[in-house]
């Protein structure tokens, strides 16, 4: 029996990011004083330190900025998934997150390929986000 | 603008290795304890002289506080004492630190050590640990990542934008696995070929086994002090000329770029302080955790121009003898060994080693400058130095 993937860790500064991933929505932070978005989610915001931050949905829309093709997996977890695509993606919105290609398609992966998000259930309600190749390039 | 020069203060006045390879019979701090004699032999100084002490981490031995560890295992009561933390980098930030206390008085006469039983001293579980501890706990270990995996997406963006391929990237394996047969310590005793690189088992495309550095049984050690005391001391110095670091993330994923990184930046602060450029050096230990890396710092560092990294080493410049800044004479950590934090400092020990010359065929001719750059995290850290043969 595999072990199962990892569910989500939440905490104070992610808390409102993994709900809104429980309810398929990709939530990032947007800073009001200098309108930048980020990613990861923090109490402050990197470019210029307000912390008058809000959240908005991001349209899961991106490009592939770099990637492999993890053929040895860190974790007993990954391994029946091997070979796997761990990839940076472009948010439109500019910041970059990490995820998995998933899909059928997923080994074709390139730099520049268009992404759009989707939700992989990782146990109880949780779930991480997660991009499929969307057709054409970014 | 800037404060005190560390140029032409301080000097690295012993150097020494553990035994190297699987050791099964030592532990990390017994590792740390035999190189550190073995330096402080080169020196010749005696327990009692040592007045600071800097160490690194360790993934196989669950201390906290390592550097007071160290020091009571070894049964010194320094006035100047701590561990460092910054990946790989942190070997030569930690001389930084220690030209930084004794120019401030803090200290005379520092030690500085890193290592750990990799090899054999870490279950398969704790060895899976340091493979993923590196990555983000809750953005990026969910989706399987890893060390190779992040390293794998820088070299796959240098393919793309700089045409770098995959023979390039194999020759700084093979090249180095030359050096490496040079060295009577190295971990690695056999022949590697370009071709052997190439048909490795994959492990993240489009990185295979013999692109990423060993896993050893090691420890290594320096001895620091003034430039006036080390006048006195039997080995011959090798002075600080300039030293610099730059540090842009942590995690890959916040990194601002995936071919442009710090050590371009700290490289520029270590030959403004010593005014010296790429021209002067005659040596280059560079960091090599991976086949691609050593390409990407030969570029920042100015041995090369940006672009060029893999035709470098593909041209066989980076070998010695090559007519060009040999790189890793040791071996580096692709096959000299690589330990933790251990594997940046086999460089500062072998850059030391080059400059006082007499390494028979290892040795880099008219050696009188050499640069060391170490690098942590996910190129995430950097630290570069300029030691010299001579005051600059
Ligand atoms: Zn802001």
């Amino acid at each position: 029996m595999a072990e199962t993937l990892p569910s989500p860790v939440v905490n104070a500064d992610s808390a409102p990011y993994w709900q809104g991933a429980r309810e398929g929505r990709l939530l990032i932070r947007r800073c009001d004083a200098c309108g930048k978005t980020h990613f990861m989610p923090r109490h402050l915001c990197p470019a210029c330190w307000s912390a008058d931050l809000r959240w908005v949905e991001a349209t899961g829309r991106g490009t592939v900025h770099s990637f492999t093709v993890i053929r040895r997996a860190p974790l007993a977890a990954f391994a029946p998934r091997v070979p796997y695509v761990v990839a940076l993606i472009d948010l439109e919105e500019g910041p970059r997150m990490m995820a998995n290609i998933l899909g059928e398609d997923a080994l074709d992966t390139a730099i520049g390929d268009a992404v759009a998000v989707c939700f992989e259930d990782r146990g109880e309600g949780a779930a991480v986000p997660q991009f499929r190749r969307a057709g054409g390039r970014g | 603008m800037s404060g005190t020069s560390l140029r032409n203060r301080v000097a690295i006045v012993g150097v020494g290795e553990s035994d190297i390879g699987k050791v099964p019979g030592m532990t990390g701090l017994g590792l740390n304890a035999q190189a550190a004699k073995r330096a402080l032999d080169d020196a010749g100084l005696k327990p009692p002289d040592i007045d600071g002490l800097l160490t690194a981490y360790s993934f196989t031995e669950p201390y906290f506080m390592l550097g007071s560890v160290l020091c009571e295992y070894l049964g010194l009561q320094p006035r100047f004492n701590a561990s460092l933390v910054v990946g790989g980098a942190t070997p030569a930030v930690m001389l930084k630190h220690a030209a930084e206390a004794i120019v401030a008085g803090q200290a005379e006469v520092v030690l500085v050590t890193a290592g750990e039983n990799r090899a054999t001293g870490q279950s398969r579980d704790q060895a899976v640990a340091a493979l993923t501890a590196v990555g983000h706990p809750y953005f990026e270990q969910p989706y399987g990542s890893s060390i190779p995996g992040f390293y794998a997406m820088i070299a796959r963006r240098h393919m793309l934008e700089y045409g770098t391929t995959r023979e390039q990237m194999a020759e700084v394996a093979a090249t180095t696995r030359r050096h490496a047969l040079l060295h009577p310590n190295a971990h690695m005793k056999a022949p590697l070929t370009r071709e052997q690189v190439l048909s490795a088992k994959p492990i993240a495309d489009p990185l295979g086994m013999l692109d990423c550095c060993l896993i050893s049984d090691a420890g290594g050690a320096f001895i620091v002090t003034s430039a006036e005391r080390a006048a006195d001391l039997r080995a011959k110095p090798a002075y600080l000329l300039g030293i610099g670091e730059f540090h842009t993330h942590e995690h890959i994923m916040c990194a601002p770029s995936l071919t442009e990184f710090g050590a371009t930046r700290s490289g520029a602060a270590a030959y403004r302080m010593a005014g010296l450029g790429p021209a002067d050096i005659d040596v280059a230990e560079l960091y090599d955790c991976f086949s691609v890396v050593p390409i990407i710092e030969a570029e920042e560092l100015g041995l090369c121009p940006r672009g060029e990294g893999g035709r470098y080493w593909l041209d066989g410049r980076a070998a010695i003898g090559g007519g060009a800044v040999p790189v890793n004479t040791h071996g580096g950590m692709l096959s000299h060994a690589h330990a933790g934090a251990a594997g940046g400092l086999f460089g500062i020990v072998e850059a030391v080693r080059q400059l006082r010359g007499g390494l028979g065929a290892r040795q880099v001719e008219g050696a009188e400058v050499a640069l060391v750059h170490n690098e942590g995290g996910i190129l995430s850290s950097h630290c570069t130095m300029l030691l010299g043969k001579d005051k600059a």
